[in-house]
């Protein structure tokens, strides 16, 4: 019997389960099978800040989300077509985001009386009809599983632990994804356990055998390649984007790269990944805390290092008085901030933007920094290399502001040539006579980059005010004005791009204009305006301070202006600011990006107001 | 080495010094710049580093290159210079508000690790800079402008709390006396890995005569129990005995000069020297002087460069487009 293959060009799937079900490995492996058969995609984990919440609550519910298609990709998808629900825990907290329609697979053997009315059901939803518009599929994930491994000399619990192979086997043959790849990387994983291994393949294999034979699964589901531009790709989060941009701009620089960190969700990936890499020259020091981490990386920076701290808004407020030697040094630094949600610990694993107004002020002083926003996940890595051209070049503190979103999210990458990548060589000062470390270039303003162990330019610098050109300690009035001037103009001089409006008629009637990672969902929304015949034009920043030179233009173009952020209206507070334009603020701090439909819906009431 | 013809005057800053007249920090400076001709290191690949405070102006007169950072945070910065350029010699210069409040943190991370600095504690029980509070270091019952009634807290014995933080070296000397402050500050550069120099100051200002005790003709040769390695540990009128697991001072009539501790800096055991560290308490009426512990242990930056260095060995250098093409990749034609 072969069963019909039903042609489709988008789907949304949700893996959700109890923290200990192993979702984020399942979204990730069927990911990677994903990207590896050629579709656009894009990815949104959603895990509790707690690492074990109790068994079965709601609090306890992970989730991967994951939108493939046979065309270009911008979000993880609003509404997903496919549900897994590990327990009533994971269809209880998902359910409503759910489409009615949807195709729904939960594990029944975990919808026990005990179970459900843990999470506050009073009947069984799978029997009570309340599922009624959904195309609910209730499989036993958890029987089959132990069935399947009775041969293995596993305790049950042992066994039980494979039940997300088995729907992930399950949803490999429903998909039509190839199923090498997760099997080498389970033997990878589970090489020196072959009774683990084991049981995994047999779980995997078992699910798609399920799919394959059994009547409940009547058709499965082909999602053509997408076109994408020809090269090598990779499927890649932010984060480890991210720390190969870094690892690229020490390459392509000569410098050594020196990471200052200390441990926070969700930025711990980047150390973690850099320490990896330490033949690539790269030295990885895990501090005491956030001071001393941004401390470190200066003190490198000081000595010629490519210093870099990374963490997130808790730690920024840590590091900003280091930061603000930083400016006063002029020295270079980059600090990465994935940002989560606020105040205080927040929203630890959620994701956010409320740390811009942060990082362009936090600081005692005028303290001007450069501040860089990647649009997505794969961007990281572009704005680490400008990151890295920005500090170097002009000696200046440079932040990144990332989020969880394109942190932990993935797509695919089209890998670069290293050849294709910026050459970021730097000068030091070299040895001279009457040695002046606050002479500035006249193009960048930059000071020199005197490092120690050059013979003849030895000086001493500080935290307190300097006299231009010589580094005296100075207090003079007339110079103390001249050098908070002079540290401003520098920063306002950097050389970035100008903005791009992507406005096909030219006369839009409303321009988008968004910052970081709120890329992909305005891309959308765009994309559906104009497929309803509304006029919209989009532009992202990437440069937030200082912005490109053209951004005012274009805001004095457009009457009607946009600004979705994932705060309470940072961006638009600095760009009323510095352009005297009323901005429109469309903000929500939900911890999750923001739906396409929301932005349709907020750019319409614009539209039609 | 041709370099080494270097003198005094080599190492002093067209500066002008700045401390209040009669501060200790002249003489500390003095000494320092004495001594860095003998340390045989060119100029340029000396780097001194400090925080905020009266003692923390130091690097300024220093013909090395220098840096003045902020309140506490000295160690973090010369931590990821000392790892990064494992060819400098780099000095931490630090108050005891400094190292010991606001950065006390820093300070016992970088002993416990074993970076390669040397750490100089300006140690004279007050904050200076900020005209006179009290300091982790003031004796209980301090009156200063903070602490009208007293002062309550217990103080910190920075030797103590060098030795409790796992560090290798921890030496103590006295502002004024040059050559003394010389060998140790001798010793403390032949070490491989963090040192601790705690040095009493004076502050004629805010809390002058804090150490007149250890410093007067008078009282100081029988206040100062010297530590030489491989010699018995004495002042002019008392020595050292063994009493149970600890130590005890006893009046040098009082037992035969055999029954003196022989002090053996190089003692594994850490609780030697911490004993040794409870002989001073605030009144300084016995303080050991000289280096409690000097034990060897890898330094840090250099594990760190080992590492680095030894993947490199065993896998070759990275490459660049292997990285970026590593793991999953597909080809779109
Ligand atoms: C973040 C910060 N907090 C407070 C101060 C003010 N401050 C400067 S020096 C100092 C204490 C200095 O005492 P100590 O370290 O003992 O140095 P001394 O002046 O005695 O040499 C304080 C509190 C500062 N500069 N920065
Ligand atoms: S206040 Fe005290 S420590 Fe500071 S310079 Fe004056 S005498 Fe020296
Ligand atoms: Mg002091």
């Amino acid at each position: 019997m072969t069963k019909p293959v039903v042609s489709l060009d988008q789907v949304t799937i949700r893996f959700a389960g109890d923290s200990g079900d192993g979702m984020q490995l399942t979204g990730d492996r069927f990911t990677m099978d994903t990207a590896s058969l050629g579709n656009d995609l894009s990815t949104l984990p959603n895990y509790p800040a707690e690492i074990r919440a109790p068994q079965g609550t709601i609090p306890g519910v992970s989730s991967f989300q994951l939108h493939f298609a046979d065309h270009h990709v911008q979000t993880p998808g609003d509404a997903p077509d496919v549900l897994v629900a590990m327990n009533p825990a994971a269809l209880k907290a998902n359910i409503k985001e759910v489409r009615r329609g949807a195709t729904i697979i939960v594990d029944k053997d975990e919808f026990t009386t005990r179970n459900l009315s843990k999470v506050g059901y009073e009947t069984n939803p799978l029997e009570d009809g309340s599922l009624d518009s959904y195309k609910v599929h209730a499989v036993g994930l958890t029987s089959l599983t132990v069935a399947a491994l009775s041969e293995l000399s596993l305790t049950r619990k042992e066994a039980e632990r494979s039940k997300n192979m088995f729907a992930l086997g399950l949803l490999t043959w429903m998909y039509h994804r190839p199923t090498e790849s997760t099997e080498n990387f389970l033997k990878a994983k589970f090489g020196k356990k072959p009774e683990i291994l084991a049981a995994n393949l047999l779980a995997y294999k078992t699910g798609w055998n399920y799919g394959e034979t059994t009547e409940d699964f009547a058709v499965s589901y082909e999602i053509a390649k997408a076109h994408m531009p020809a090269g090598k790709y990779r499927n890649i989060s932010g984060n480890t984007a991210m720390a190969y941009g870094l690892i690229a701009a020490s390459q392509r620089s000569g410098l050594k790269l020196f990471l200052g960190s200390y441990p926070i969700t969700p930025a711990s990936d980047i150390l973690h990944e850099l320490s990896k890499h330490k033949k690539f020259g790269v030295i990885t020091f895990q501090a005491e805390d956030e001071i001393a981490a941004v401390g470190s990386a200066l003190g490198a920076s000081y000595g010629g290092a490519l210093g870099i701290t990374t963490t997130s808004g808790p730690g920024v407020a840590l590091k900003s008085e280091m930061i603000g030697l930083g400016v006063m040094l002029e020295l270079p630094l980059i600090i990465i901030d994935v940002q989560r949600g606020g105040p205080s610990t927040g929203l630890p694993t959620k994701t956010e933007q409320s740390d811009l107004l942060q990082a362009m002020y936090g600081r005692n002083g005028e303290s001007p920094v450069a501040v860089l926003a990647p649009s997505h996940a794969s961007d990281c890595f572009d704005i680490a290399l400008e990151a890295a051209r920005i500090a170097t070049t002009y000696r200046v503190p440079v932040f990144i502001m990332s989020d969880g979103y394109i942190a932990n999210g993935s797509e695919p990458w089209k890998i670069p040539s290293v050849d294709s990548l910026p050459d970021l060589h730097v000068e030091f000062a070299k040895t001279q006579e009457n040695f002046m470390p606050y002479l500035r270039d006249p193009k960048t303003l930059a000071r020199p980059w005197a490092i120690p162990g050059t013979k003849g330019i030895e000086h001493r610098i500080g935290g307190l005010e300097k006299a231009d050109k010589t580094g005296a300690i100075s207090y003079e009035p007339a110079n103390h004005d001249l050098m908070v001037r002079a540290r401003a103009a520098k920063v306002a001089g950097i050389e970035v791009p100008d903005l791009i409006v992507d406005d096909p008629t030219g006369d839009a009637d409303v321009l988008i204009l968004g910052w970081g990672s709120t890329f992909g969902p305005i891309a959308s929304a765009i994309e559906a305006l104009r497929e309803s015949g509304e006029k919209v034009a989009q532009a992202h920043l990437r440069y937030i301070n200082p912005f490109p030179k053209n951004l005012g233009a274009i805001l004095e173009k457009y009457p009607k202006v946009l600004v979705p952020e994932m705060n309470l209206g940072q961006l638009a507070m600095l760009l009323r600011n510095q352009f005297l334009k009323d901005v429109i603020p469309c903000n929500q701090v939900r911890g999750l990006p923001f739906t396409t439909q929301e932005l349709i819906d907020s750019t319409m009431a614009v539209l039609h107001a | 080495m041709p370099d080494l013809a270097l003198t005094k005057k080599d190492f002093t800053s067209d500066q002008e010094v700045k401390w209040c007249p009669g501060c200790g920090d002249y003489s500390i400076l003095s000494t320092m710049q004495s001594f860095l001709p003998e340390l045989g290191v060119p100029r340029e690949n000396i780097v001194f580093v400090s925080g905020i405070g009266c003692s923390s102006r130091f690097p300024y007169y220093l013909e090395t290159f220098g840096m003045h950072s902020i309140h506490g945070r000295a160690p973090t910065i010369a931590t990821g210079l000392a790892i990064s350029r494992p060819d400098l010699t780099v000095f931490v210069i630090t108050g005891d508000g400094d190292s010991l409040s606001i950065g006390g943190n820093h300070l016992i991370h970088s002993l416990r690790r074993n970076i390669e600095l040397k750490i100089l504690l300006f140690n004279n029980r007050i904050y200076g800079l900020t005209k006179g509070q009290y300091s982790p270091t003031s004796e209980q019952g301090k009156v200063t402008k903070s602490t009208p009634l007293g002062s309550l807290d217990t103080p910190f014995n920075p030797i103590s709390l060098a030795i409790g933080a796992e560090a290798t070296f921890v030496a103590r000397t006295v502002d004024s006396d040059r050559k003394h402050f010389t060998e140790v500050l001798r010793a403390a550069t032949a070490h491989k890995g963090s040192a601790l120099i705690e040095i009493f100051q004076n502050c004629p200002i805010f809390n002058d005569g804090a150490f007149d005790i250890v410093k007067d003709g008078d009282t100081k040769g029988a206040a100062l129990l010297q530590m030489v390695h491989g010699q018995a540990i004495k002042s002019e009128t008392h020595g050292l005995v063994h009493d149970g697991a600890s130590l005890k001072v006893v009046e040098l009539g009082s037992v035969s000069e055999s029954d003196l501790v022989i002090h053996d800096a190089h003692n594994a055991d850490p609780s030697y020297a911490f004993a040794l560290s409870r002989l001073s308490s605030s009144e300084l009426s016995h303080v050991p002087v000289g280096i409690f512990r000097d034990v060897q242990r890898d330094g840090y930056g250099s594990m760190v460069n080992n590492q680095v260095a030894d993947i490199i060995a065993a896998q070759g250098a990275g490459d660049l487009n292997s990285l970026l093409t590593s793991g999953d990749t597909w080809d779109v034609q």
